[in-house]
């Protein structure tokens, strides 16, 4: 138990620590004054500008910059999803793999482009290294890149006064790609390698079992089949840009992509590394970084206690096991608790945490399955998702959508002392108020109703692998990981049919770009005014009151929206499992 | 959007080559020259041929070798070409009963044994762990301590040649290495088999 709580601490330390060095160095990326060294790699970045016909001396209005993200997503899209259907005639296909279905090729683009990475498929047995070089690690890295841009655009809107414009689109989003994303993931991806996660171009191994073993129709089976491929690169951008998307089916849980405890550190420090290091980048560029601060304390004042509480339900192991004979307390000698679906490297307290991180931010990527875990241990991962993933959240994404939630919060401070709202230093008109609602409401009536139709029609149900209440939290969870650009999943649902290809593929669209337009119109609306002088009418915006304030209206909104339905779900099983009342399939 | 379209093709195409083909091609260069053997997937060779990867399990059912988690993959257990977990929920029946045969299992062999372990009945996320908790290990020494002939404290000598502890001391969880330990099993010359096994 000490072990587990050390573990715990150390890792929130580490975060910390690197929260303001890197947020330095992204704030003067993205602002005006760069550091010296990327003089010669922007003299390049100047040249691409000239080739591709970007003039990088005009700034954009919102309504451009706007243009620009879809046109650039759109392109992106098209691209993956051409690339998939087309693998089977592509070199770099060393199992021969054949072109991937329309329904899951539409899927995985959106998935892709969305920053979801949302897998209806498993990587190994579907994707050739072409699609997993040239279409998914390109989209790792500019859909988080995209998303940055994004951030960086709304904070422009905070910190100019009376300006039209908010910035160039291609700029932020080349700045952030190669200047941040890259050089981190160069580094990460040699960490991991030397871990042991592979990082080949040459064909699966083959190997001889020591003891020849049996498939499920008896056929003895002689040799085992290892799956290997360029892992390592992708794994590395998968966690720093918060996408998620496995190398292989299992994903971090995969001995390969995840081998050793230390490369599980690495990896889940990957996942909050840039979401948490963006608050201090957003409190330098709005030049006070105590607002910075203050954001980062409201997240992880929502984060820590449910860290806590799924480390708790994941250890206190499964009643139904206690008339079987099984040993499910901890002890030096092992982690006891829930292991169904961990690995034994990981043990509980690294994979109930990896669970909380990686639903806190979009990442999505799994190193157990949640399918598995207890009622209450899969209810949290579930609800972090439906907050709307602004507690850290993806990489931009998350900041962004945690700033429409404060200009909630000095709205409804302002309604109860009846003052204009505001927010550093710009007024909190209708118009913004309005969008933020956008932004808030439409990836929750994208989890609710979406489920709802998945569970009254007979192809949702068709695919649904476990009985009871169970089953449902399936769907609940596959629709709050959609909507939310998460992409981890209650993997036990059957995803991979035109059915849920089709409506998660939607779901990841509204959640993405239903969120995006809002945002930069915000922006676009806050740039254009004047800034106001701090008044005695002021609320402070950098005190644990507004800290408060903040986690106040996150955690209200997202548990009046979502209460009804995980009852239905995963609060219904608790009482169940408790009781010791089973289900089975008929 | 059209106005668009010029610079999003020409920057996605620029995107591609950096990020699609030299950054992957720039980490398999580097991770080839300075980790060839993990880069490869840490394969254990013997003579001429390939064994197994010392990070992917193998299944195993004889009495005589230690055993691993239990694999949800298909067709066969510990399919390394596609990995999966079980994803049985809490309250599935499938589950528990799934549980109580690896219990029986066990307990054919060995009945003098207590509790087990739960790592040794329950399936690993990745259908692949190569691991099991010393706990697990320590469960199955009477077992292959007969059905080899050797003496149990030999047998926990091996064990503990192939347990890692937490990493730094610190971080993961202590564990023992199936494959490894079973490989050991089979070098050592003093685990006399008996005859036509």
């Amino acid at each position: 138990m000490i072990s587990n709580f050390l573990q715990l601490l150390i890792y929130f330390s580490v975060l910390l620590v690197c929260v303001k060095p890197l947020g330095l160095y992204m704030a003067k990326v993205y602002g005006d004054k760069k550091p010296t060294w990327l003089g010669p790699f922007m003299r390049v970045e100047r040249w691409c500008y000239r080739l591709c016909g970007i003039d990088d001396k005009v700034e954009m209005h919102w309504k451009t910059y706007a243009t620009a993200v879809l046109s650039f997503s759109l392109v992106s899209f098209l691209s993956v999803y051409a690339i998939q259907r087309l693998q089977g005639w592509l070199p770099l296909n060393p199992e021969s793999l054949t072109g991937v279905s329309p329904d899951s090729s539409f899927n995985t683009a959106v998935s892709f482009v969305t920053n979801t990475n949302w897998q209806g498929y498993g990587g190994e047995s579907t994707m050739s290294y072409l699609t997993q070089m040239l279409a998914l690690c390109v989209q790792n890295f500019v859909s988080a890149g995209v998303g940055m841009a994004v951030l960086i655009a709304l904070i422009r809107g905070f910190a100019r006064k009376n300006s039209t414009t908010i910035g160039n689109f291609w700029i932020d989003l080349t700045r952030g790609t190669v200047y941040i994303l890259l050089p981190l993931s160069l580094v990460l991806s040699i960490v991991l390698v030397s871990q042991g996660v592979v990082q080949t171009l040459s064909s699966y191994q083959a190997v001889t079992l020591i003891e020849p073993t049996s498939d499920n129709t008896g056929q003895p089976v002689l040799t085992q089949k290892i799956a290997v491929g360029p892992a390592a690169s992708q794994i590395a951008i998968k966690q720093l840009g918060t996408n998620g998307g496995g190398f292989f089916n299992v994903n971090s849980a995969h001995p390969l992509e995840n081998p050793t405890p230390f490369s599980n550190f690495v990896q889940m420090l990957s996942i909050l590394l840039i979401p948490a290091a963006l608050c201090y980048t957003f409190g330098e560029l709005v030049g006070d970084r105590r607002q910075g601060w203050t954001i980062l304390a409201a997240m992880s004042v929502i984060l820590l206690p449910l860290v806590v509480a799924v480390c708790l339900a994941e250890q206190a192991g499964s009643p139904a096991f206690e008339s079987l004979g099984v040993d499910q307390l901890a002890s030096v000698s092992q982690s006891g608790g829930n292991m169904e679906g961990k690995e034994t490297r990981f043990g509980i307290v690294n994979s109930a945490l990896w669970a909380v991180v990686t639903t806190a931010a979009s990442n999505g990527s799994v190193n157990s399955m949640h399918d598995s875990f207890s009622p209450l241990g899969g209810l949290i991962p579930m609800w972090l998702m439906q907050l709307g993933e602004v507690v850290f959240g993806g990489v931009g994404s998350g900041l962004y959508g945690m700033l429409v939630f404060a200009l909630v919060a000095v709205f409804i401070a302002g309604l109860m002392v009846g003052r204009t709202p505001e927010y550093l230093g710009k007024k909190i008109g209708a118009f913004e108020i309005k969008m933020a609602a956008i932004v808030i409401l439409l990836p929750c009536g994208s989890v609710l109703l979406g489920t709802a139709c998945a569970v009254l029609s007979a192809q949702g149900k068709a695919t649904v692998f476990n009985p009871g209440p169970h089953g449902f939290s399936e769907v609940l969870y596959a629709f709050s990981s959609a909507s939310n650009n998460n992409g981890s999943a209650f993997a036990g649902l059957g995803a991979n049919t035109p059915f849920y290809n089709g409506i998660l593929g939607i779901a990841m669209l509204i959640g993405r770009f239903g969120v995006i337009l809002p945002v930069l119109g915000i922006a676009g609306s806050l740039a254009a005014k004047k800034a106001i002088p701090v008044g005695p009418g002021t609320l402070p915006t950098h005190t644990p009151l507004f800290v408060v304030l903040l986690v106040t209206v996150v955690i209200v909104i997202g548990a009046l929206s979502f209460f009804p339905a995980l009852a239905l779900g995963p609060i219904v099983e608790h009482l169940m499992l408790q009781s010791h009342m089973l289900q089975s399939n008929r | 959007m059209i106005i668009h379209m010029r610079p999003a093709i020409s920057i996605f195409i620029v995107f591609t080559i950096l990020t699609g083909i030299l950054y992957p091609c720039l980490v398999t260069v580097i991770a080839q020259s300075l980790f060839p053997h993990q880069a490869n997937g840490s394969l254990i060779r013997r003579e001429d041929h390939t064994i197994g990867s010392s990070l992917i399990g193998q299944s195993f059912t004889s009495p005589k070798y230690f055993w691993g988690r239990v694999s949800a993959t298909s067709p066969s257990p510990y399919n390394a070409a596609s990995s999966s977990g079980s994803n049985l929920g809490p309250t599935n029946v499938a589950l528990t009963s799934a549980v109580q045969d690896r219990v029986n299992a066990l307990k054919q062999y060995d009945t003098t044994k207590g509790l087990v372990p739960v790592d040794m009945v329950t399936s690993s996320a990745s259908g692949l762990d190569p691991h099991i908790s010393p706990a697990a290990a320590e469960y199955q020494v009477t077992r292959i301590a007969k059905s080899r002939n050797l003496s149990e404290e030999k047998l926990r000598d091996l064990v503990a040649q192939c347990t890692q502890g937490r990493e730094f001391g610190l971080l993961g969880e202590p564990r023992v290495n199936v494959l490894e330990l079973n490989i050991a099993l089979d070098k050592d010359k003093s685990s006399e088999l008996p005859p036509n096994e």
